[in-house]
């Protein structure tokens, strides 16, 4: 059972990211590092390294209730499903360790990345997939069920990995993550709300007794187990990926949601995930 | 001369009673607006005010928006409210808070009774 250390420290750090490396263009981390100054002093006290719990990070009490629950998670079934599914041959004898490599561990961190052949930036669900169909096995479904539960295996395999996302310095590149990050700031749907409206400008405010998790560390504990999808579920199946998450967010302001795996999703993935950038990978999280 | 007929009499008197009412400050027809107002300020599929407002005995109130208190104060004119809840865009085009009445998410009705409701807080 991974037991995450509850940190005490007074003063809020902020959390260094990536070193520039030659080909890299340094844009998404100059971003990640404005954000998190800007939540340092919104938010003073709170250690940014926290924010990979979200809102719970903000509130002893709830932080107290979630150490809790992920003490024995419920997730944990699903997940053990999914490791089963990923060392499972396939029917050509083949298995996902010819496409990932041997080690699960270094899977994880690997995605979202820039294919600069493809020109597109791929996801860790994307490649999953591939395997599968490259290797005559059937695709799975991109939002919840297996993918989710595979995932969530390869995200358990990566925890406390400092995530890492780089925009290579590549004019195709950049701009699919300016992409993203313009989903992310623009305004959309019947509420006419952008996604930094709620978790930036009022990241950490309540809507009613709900608090909005800030963005830095939103994207470090995909795929998550929400109670709210396991409510919904025969089996109390609450895992579900980014791309479900994003599609009922759009949702929840009364837009048209994209595809899971569309170019938009995708690129605001691209961009999200760069917001954590320093901080630890804790997937999968259980969350309200 | 006109003629008084039992109808004559019946409509003078409704003319009567209506004008009363009209006069009355809180007559019914207000009352029933200010109550449907707040039950569609306070239903979270239509209003939803209290997600962000602290209003009245709302129970756990979001605090996104300011507290709606001291109303007729802060919006001397009552239309002045009704525009910020038809389309909060005009006051602040970055507002948070969703043009109910722009983007239809409310109905005229529906925002004139919430108009009223909020204008007593």
């Amino acid at each position: 059972m991974h037991k995450i250390v509850k940190s005490l420290l007074a003063a809020s750090v902020a959390v260094s990211t990536s070193v520039a490396v030659a080909g890299n263009s340094d844009i998404n981390n100059k971003d990640a590092m404005a954000m998190q100054e800007y939540f340092k002093n919104k938010l003073p006290g709170v250690e940014m390294s926290s924010l990979i719990h979200g809102a719970y990070a903000l509130d002893e009490s709830r932080f107290d209730q979630f150490m809790n629950i992920e003490e024995f998670p419920p997730y944990e079934d699903f997940v053990a499903k999914g490791e089963e599914f990923y060392n499972t041959p396939f029917k050509n004898g083949k298995s996902f360790a010819d496409c990932f490599g041997d080690d699960p561990s270094a899977v994880k961190a690997k995605y979202p990345h820039w294919d600069s052949k493809k020109e597109s930036v791929v996801t860790l669900e994307e490649d999953i997939n591939k395997c599968l169909t490259d290797n005559g096995e059937k695709a799975l479904g991109w939002k919840k069920g297996m993918m989710a539960y595979v995932s969530g295996y390869l995200a358990t395999e990566a925890r406390g990995q400092t995530i890492n996302v780089v925009v290579p310095d590549d004019p195709k590149a950049i701009a699919a993550y300016e992409d993203g990050k313009k989903h992310f700031y623009q305004k959309r749907g019947q509420l006419n709300l952008s996604c930094a409206d709620c978790h930036v400008y009022y990241g950490s405010s309540y809507v009613r007794s709900e608090v909005l998790s800030p963005a830095t560390g939103q994207a470090s504990h995909f795929p998550v187990y929400r109670q709210k999808w396991a409510n919904g579920s025969p089996n109390e199946d609450g895992l579900g990926t980014l791309h479900r998450r994003y599609g009922g967010c759009n949702k929840q302001v009364r837009a048209k949601p994209f595809k899971a795996q569309s170019e938009e999703y995708k690129n605001l993935e691209f961009f999200h995930t760069s917001m954590s950038n320093g901080l630890e990978y804790n997937g999968p999280a259980y969350r309200k | 001369m006109i003629k008084t007929t039992p109808r004559f009499a019946r409509v003078i008197s409704a003319l009567v009673i209506s004008t009363g009412m009209l006069s009355a400050g809180t007559a019914f027809a207000n009352d029933d607006l200010i109550a449907k107002g707040k039950e569609v300020a306070w239903d979270r599929k239509k209003g939803n005010c209290l997600g962000c407002h602290m209003m009245g005995d709302g129970a756990q109130p979001g605090n996104i928006g300011p507290a709606l208190v001291a109303m007729k104060y802060r919006y001397p004119d009552k239309a002045k409210l009704r525009e910020q809840i038809y389309d909060s865009t005009k006051a602040n085009p970055n507002s948070i808070m969703p043009p109910f009445g722009k983007h239809g998410a409310l109905s005229d009705a529906e925002i004139d009774a919430i108009t009223e409701y909020v204008y007593t807080l």
